[in-house]
């Protein structure tokens, strides 16, 4: 039988691709979000028993952080700014599912190589947080818009509470809570930054930022 | 005797899907559409009328709707329906059925060449290239289900399928499904690939190609066309239902499966704009990661 | 063995006649002798394939290390057949082609020819080092002097050192490999290699500079640099020979040192599978975006050598894992894709050869509407397009089938991972995604010279070619139908070869599990000509009686086409040429057209070659930048250079004194 916990597994592979091979930033965040919303019900779903107060209030406020906080405030810096899509990527988007699809291999072949002490909650779950934590350090090598690598950042973020998952370390909630909060915070800063940038150079492409710097090329 | 049923059914009744398909896109539209068996009036009126042949075409440009016709012909023997076996059937004959309709593909594509046509030219070179692209997305899709079922040949996957594989082994057979229903519509050039009942011949690419063909030739197309359809669909209709108990519980489901998955293209077609050309490598790009999801789930899983 | 002695002397001096005299008689000679000693030749070559036995003949030589042993078996004898099979079309091919040249110095062709072909034999049953390295060299030179045939032409000559070079960089990996197995076993005798990499510490080593020094000549990328520049300046016959099966003994130079070192790593496995899937879709890609044929050509025999590649590491991966059935089959279908492609490689580039002597030219898209003019060779040249890009029921198809099942084997193995499982996935992806673009390319490359209307004077004023060119064209025709109609008899033929690869490690009776599906596989193929000339009967009839109208091309109402406005080859592959554009870095340069009486436009594209423009060209200016600062030495002066071999001299001489 198929555990609720590879499913979505499944489903957080598969929003990893999406989040590839679109450029449209409204949809971006919406599957980031849902991505963090998912996960955030991984460990209660597959925990088997009643889960008990405490995690069932963590789960609730990080999933209230990532489906309704994050998007909020990404849409509304994108209001701000007035972007629709990330325009011309570093990597087209036919390349990055590629490339998504050769960090998968590559999760694997390292989940094959370590396989960590406790992973057992579904063969998939190692793989499946390598690899969320790859694309998102994909989306913030290979896109030019701020928002994107933004998007990047929380997609890591995704990740490593699936690697928490997946290693089940009990005392792991606690410290994901924390890194949630870095998280958060880094959001709201990006999101400053995001607004000054596209007030001061009329586009919120990073690359302007080499403008800023201090000797002559 | 089943198998020769199988077979004829599917010769008989794949034009019937272009005309469920058209009729669903009328339905949603608000349109009354055309007559449901549209197809075969076509198919009759095409095989008694004369022929023009253009003066630049050669042997290829008569050779081409022939050797699609037969390829497609040569495919419908490969593919079982549940219990009631295939004509040809070995291991590994997914790749002889995904080769035949390159072969069709070439042929196709020389016999537009044939006309020295700057259109026709622009519709093989689109054919060419996406169906390359989707070749892959196709053949690793069939591997997975392949590995799902632990043969290689198309009696192997699809003489066993029901409910059991579902839950065990669901999200495989939902993204190779997946793979496979994005590789159908840009092989049969449905929308969102291709629109099949565009009038601006700039922006077709399967209708374009056969611009000059007429009389039998158009009709061998035409029919040959339908038969992909029905055979790309048994692919997906044969995981999707169960196997059946008997040949003709098989055979029936067959049927009502592959209406139902026209009516799902019409709604698929209604729904959604035609991509930009540019995009669709793209979407088969996509295809192709998801059936090397499916392939890689195929293995995690268990 | 005797048989084996007479042919290639036959070949080695069936050249003679044409440098000694001028004229038709001594080229026709060299023709027939060339024939007869390919025909001498194969006798026991076939004997050997079928029967699997082997034999061996050992005479002592003067040279230091070397000693005259060669030995026949069934691996060598897989390679000889094409490579007797297709020197002698090409000799009679070339006898022709020649004459339409008409071009003073044309008696050296026939010579080297009849070198390079004796030369290919004697690398193949070589079974001493030494030997093996001199026959290695004779056919690399002799094969420079051929492609340099036309050396009037700047580009030719530019390719023949390109050519030379390349090769020398393989033979001095090759130097090194054959010396590092010397120092180890004490003899350059490849019998005394048998397992010596078991016993090695560096085997991994060893392994790399094989593939590398073979792989230089096989053309594997990103060693394949030689080959594009190569074959667009060689006479076409000599392309075929040295596409079909030169390149190949790079091939036989690898399975040969794997075959006497035993079992393998299974890193080795997935290098090759590597190298062959970078290959095969590089190659077909790099093919696509070519505007002249026989370029195109050469980038699909860097294809062709990756699926052979993907068949070789698959087949190793097998070996080591020990599963008789995936290693069987997918060894068994890289040697017949070597035999493959010799067949239609062969064949194609005689017909590129028709092609160019017909219209002048092979710029494709100069070309169009040759079926009308030359329909034989149209013909022929179809049935080789349609083979290579491995379409049923050619035999491209049965290769590339028999290492599909290879792959789906792996696969379905009991207890496979997804990591154990990873080269069947990459060869099942690899293969689908190189049939794709191959038959997208052929497409274009016959469509666009074929079809259509001519696009230049040229094109519609060529004509067929002679006798002497067409029927080695047809016979090679016959043969891709052959061994795609005769399928099932393959594996036999096959597995003494294998057998042979293997030294018995696994069972290649596992290929003749293939039989019967290889018997379904032909069924197959029979229904679909029987139902395609039932299709065509059928519109014979419904339309007899009914008007059959000859006309124009419709196209779209627009009144005056010319045949300018044709859809051209670049064009055709635009779409996959963009798509990949990552990959192959076209450049293109356009000038549109403006105003309201828009004059001129135009348009150009080129294919840059990774591997050529940006590491070779850069590697090879660095050193000559740095080679450059020992130009103080050289001054010109023959006194200075006198006093430089004294000083050498002396300086070794106290170096030998001073070491005892």
């Amino acid at each position: 039988m198929i555990s609720w916990a590879g499913l979505i597994l499944v489903v957080l592979l598969l929003q990893n691709l999406m989040l590839l091979g679109t450029g449209r930033v409204r949809a971006c965040i919406r599957i980031a979000a849902m991505q963090g919303a998912i996960l955030s019900l991984l460990p209660i779903l597959s925990s088997g028993g009643v889960p008990t107060l405490r995690e069932t209030g963590i789960a609730a406020a990080s999933a209230a952080l990532k489906g309704i906080a994050f998007p909020w405030l990404l849409y509304r810096s994108l209001r701000g700014t007035g972007v629709r899509r990330e325009g011309a990527p570093l990597l087209s988007y036919s390349a990055s599912i590629v490339a998504g699809m050769a960090v998968l291999g590559i999760a694997l072949w390292i989940a094959s190589r370590a396989p960590l002490p406790g992973a057992t909650a579904s063969p998939l779950a190692l793989p499946a947080a390598l690899a969320t934590m790859f694309t998102g350090m994909l989306l913030i090598v290979t896109r030019r818009t701020a928002l994107m690598q933004l998007l990047g950042y929380i997609v890591l973020e995704n990740g490593i509470f699936a690697f928490g998952f997946a290693m089940e370390i009990q005392a792991g909630l606690l410290v994901e809570l924390g890194i949630l909060i870095d998280a958060f915070l880094a959001v709201l800063v990006m999101g400053v930054a995001i607004f000054h940038i596209h007030r001061a150079y009329d586009a919120i492409d990073v690359g302007q930022l080499s403008a800023l710097t201090d000797w002559d090329r | 005797m089943f198998a020769a049923v199988n077979i004829a059914l599917a010769l008989v009744l794949s034009p019937l899907l272009l005309g469920v398909i058209n009729r669903t896109k009328a339905v949603v539209a608000g349109r009354k559409g055309q007559p449901l068996l549209q197809t075969y009036y076509d198919l009759w009126k095409l095989m008694h009328k004369g022929a023009a042949i253009s003066r630049t075409t050669s042997w290829i440009f008569i050779a081409g709707p022939a050797t699609g016709a037969a390829a497609a012909f040569t495919a419908a023997l490969f593919m079982p329906c549940g219990t009631v076996p295939a004509v040809f059937s070995f291991q590994g004959d997914l790749i002889v059925f995904a080769y035949l309709f390159g072969l069709a593909r070439f042929f196709t594509i020389l016999a537009a060449l044939d006309t020295g046509s700057a259109f026709e030219g622009m519709g093989a070179s689109r054919e060419a290239a996406y169906s390359a692209m989707a070749e892959p997305a196709l053949l690793l899709a069939l591997a997975a289900l392949a590995r799902e079922a632990g043969s290689a040949s198309l009696a192997g996957i699809y003489g066993q399928y029901g409910a059991a594989h579902w839950s065990t082994s669901g999200p495989t057979l939902v993204l190779a499904i997946a793979a496979m229903f994005v590789v159908l519509l840009a092989e049969n050039c449905r929308i969102p690939v291709d629109d099949p009942t565009t009038h601006l011949e700039l922006t077709m690419i399967h209708e374009v190609m056969v611009l000059d063909h007429g009389g039998v030739d158009f009709a061998f197309i035409t029919w040959s066309a339908s038969l992909k359809l029905w055979l790309f669909g048994s692919l997906i209709v044969g995981i999707m239902l169960p196997a059946g108990a008997t040949p003709p519980e098989s055979l029936a489901l067959r049927v009502g499966g592959m209406l139902g998955l026209a009516v799902a293209v019409g709604i698929t077609e209604s729904m959604m704009a035609r991509l930009r050309l540019v995009r669709v490598p793209q979407l088969l790009t996509g295809a192709g990661a998801l059936a090397l999801l499916a392939l890689m789930l195929s293995f995690s899983m268990r | 063995m005797a048989l084996l002695f007479v042919s290639i002397a036959l070949l080695a001096l069936s050249g003679v006649p044409s440098i000694v005299g001028r004229g038709r008689a001594p080229a026709l000679i060299a023709a027939a002798l060339a024939v007869a000693g390919a025909s001498v030749g194969s006798i026991p070559a076939a004997r050997a394939l079928v029967s699997g036995e082997s034999s061996s003949f050992s005479h002592a030589w003067q040279i230091p290390f070397a000693s005259f042993s060669v030995g026949l078996d069934a691996l060598s004898a897989l390679f000889l057949i094409p490579i007797f099979l297709l020197t002698a079309l090409s000799a009679v091919y070339g006898y022709s082609y020649l004459r339409g040249h008409g071009r003073d110095g044309a008696g050296a062709s026939p010579f080297f020819f009849g070198i390079l072909a004796a030369s290919m034999a004697m690398v193949v049953i070589a079974r001493n080092g030494m030997l093996f390295l001199i026959s290695w060299e004779v056919m690399a030179l002799s094969s420079f002097f051929l492609v340099t045939h036309d050396d009037a032409s700047e580009r030719v000559r530019r390719a023949g050192i390109t050519y030379l070079v390349a090769t020398h960089i393989g033979t001095a990996f090759l130097l090194a490999l054959f010396a590092l197995m010397a120092m180890r076993t004490g003899s350059m005798e490849f019998e005394q290699w048998r397992g010596a990499a078991s016993l090695a510490p560096s085997a991994g080593a060893l392994f790399l500079l094989a593939l590398v020094g073979f792989g230089t000549k096989a053309g594997f990328m990103p060693m394949h640099v030689w080959l594009p520049e190569a074959h667009p300046a060689a006479p076409s016959h000599v392309s075929a020979v040295m596409s079909g099966v030169m390149i190949k003994t790079g091939i036989y130079g690898l399975m040969r040192m794997l075959s006497l070192w035993g079992a393998p790593a299974e890193w080795w496995g997935w290098t090759l599978i590597a190298v062959g899937a970078v290959s095969g879709v590089m190659g077909v890609l790099s093919a696509l975006a070519q505007h002249e044929l026989k370029a195109l050509l050469a980038y699909h025999s860097v294809e062709n050598i990756g699926i052979i590649a993907l068949g070789l590491g698959l087949g190793l991966v097998g070996v080591s894992r020990g599963m008789p059935a995936v290693a069987a089959l997918a060894l068994g279908g890289a040697l017949l894709h070597v035999i493959n492609h010799a067949v239609f490689k062969g064949l194609l580039f005689l017909g590129a050869g028709a092609v160019i002597r017909a219209a002048g030219t092979g710029e494709i898209d100069r070309l169009g509407g040759l079926i009308k003019r030359m329909p034989r060779t149209a013909a022929s040249f179809l049935v080789g397009s349609a083979a290579i890009s491995g379409l049923p029921p050619l035999n491209g198809f049965v290769s590339e089938f028999l290492i599909y099942l290879a792959a789906f084997a792996l696969l379905g193995a009991p207890g496979a991972t997804v990591f154990s499982a990873m080269p069947g996935l990459a060869v099942i992806a690899s293969l689908a995604l190189i049939g794709g673009l191959a038959a997208a390319c052929f497409a274009k490359a016959f469509g666009t010279i074929f079809l259509g209307e001519p696009r230049s004077d040229a094109a519609s004023s060529s004509t067929e070619p002679p006798l002497a060119m067409r029927a080695p064209m047809t016979i090679l025709a016959a043969g891709c139908i052959a061994i795609g109609l005769g399928a099932p008899l393959v594996p036999r033929m096959l597995a003494p070869a294998v057998n042979s690869f293997t030294a018995g490690a696994i069972d290649a009776s596992a290929l003749a599990g293939a039989v019967p599906i290889l018997t379904m596989l032909v069924a197959a193929s029979a229904a679909l000509i029987a139902v395609a000339a039932a299709a065509l009967i059928v519109r014979r009839r419904l339309l007899s009686g009914r008007e059959v109208k000859r006309t124009v091309t419709w196209d779209c109402g627009y009144a005056a086409p010319t045949t300018r406005m044709q859809y051209t080859a670049s064009s055709f592959a635009q779409p996959l040429t963009s798509a990949f554009g990552a990959l192959l870095r076209v450049r293109s340069h356009a000038e549109g057209v403006d105003g309201l009486f828009p004059e001129k436009g135009s348009f150009s594209s080129h294919a840059r070659d990774f591997s050529r423009e940006d590491v070779f060209e850069p590697l090879f200016a660095t050193v000559a930048s740095w080679l450059a600062r020992f130009r103080v030495i050289q001054h010109g002066n023959v006194h200075l250079y006198i006093l430089y071999i004294a000083v050498a001299l002396i300086s070794l001489l106290a170096w030998s004194f001073g070491g005892r």
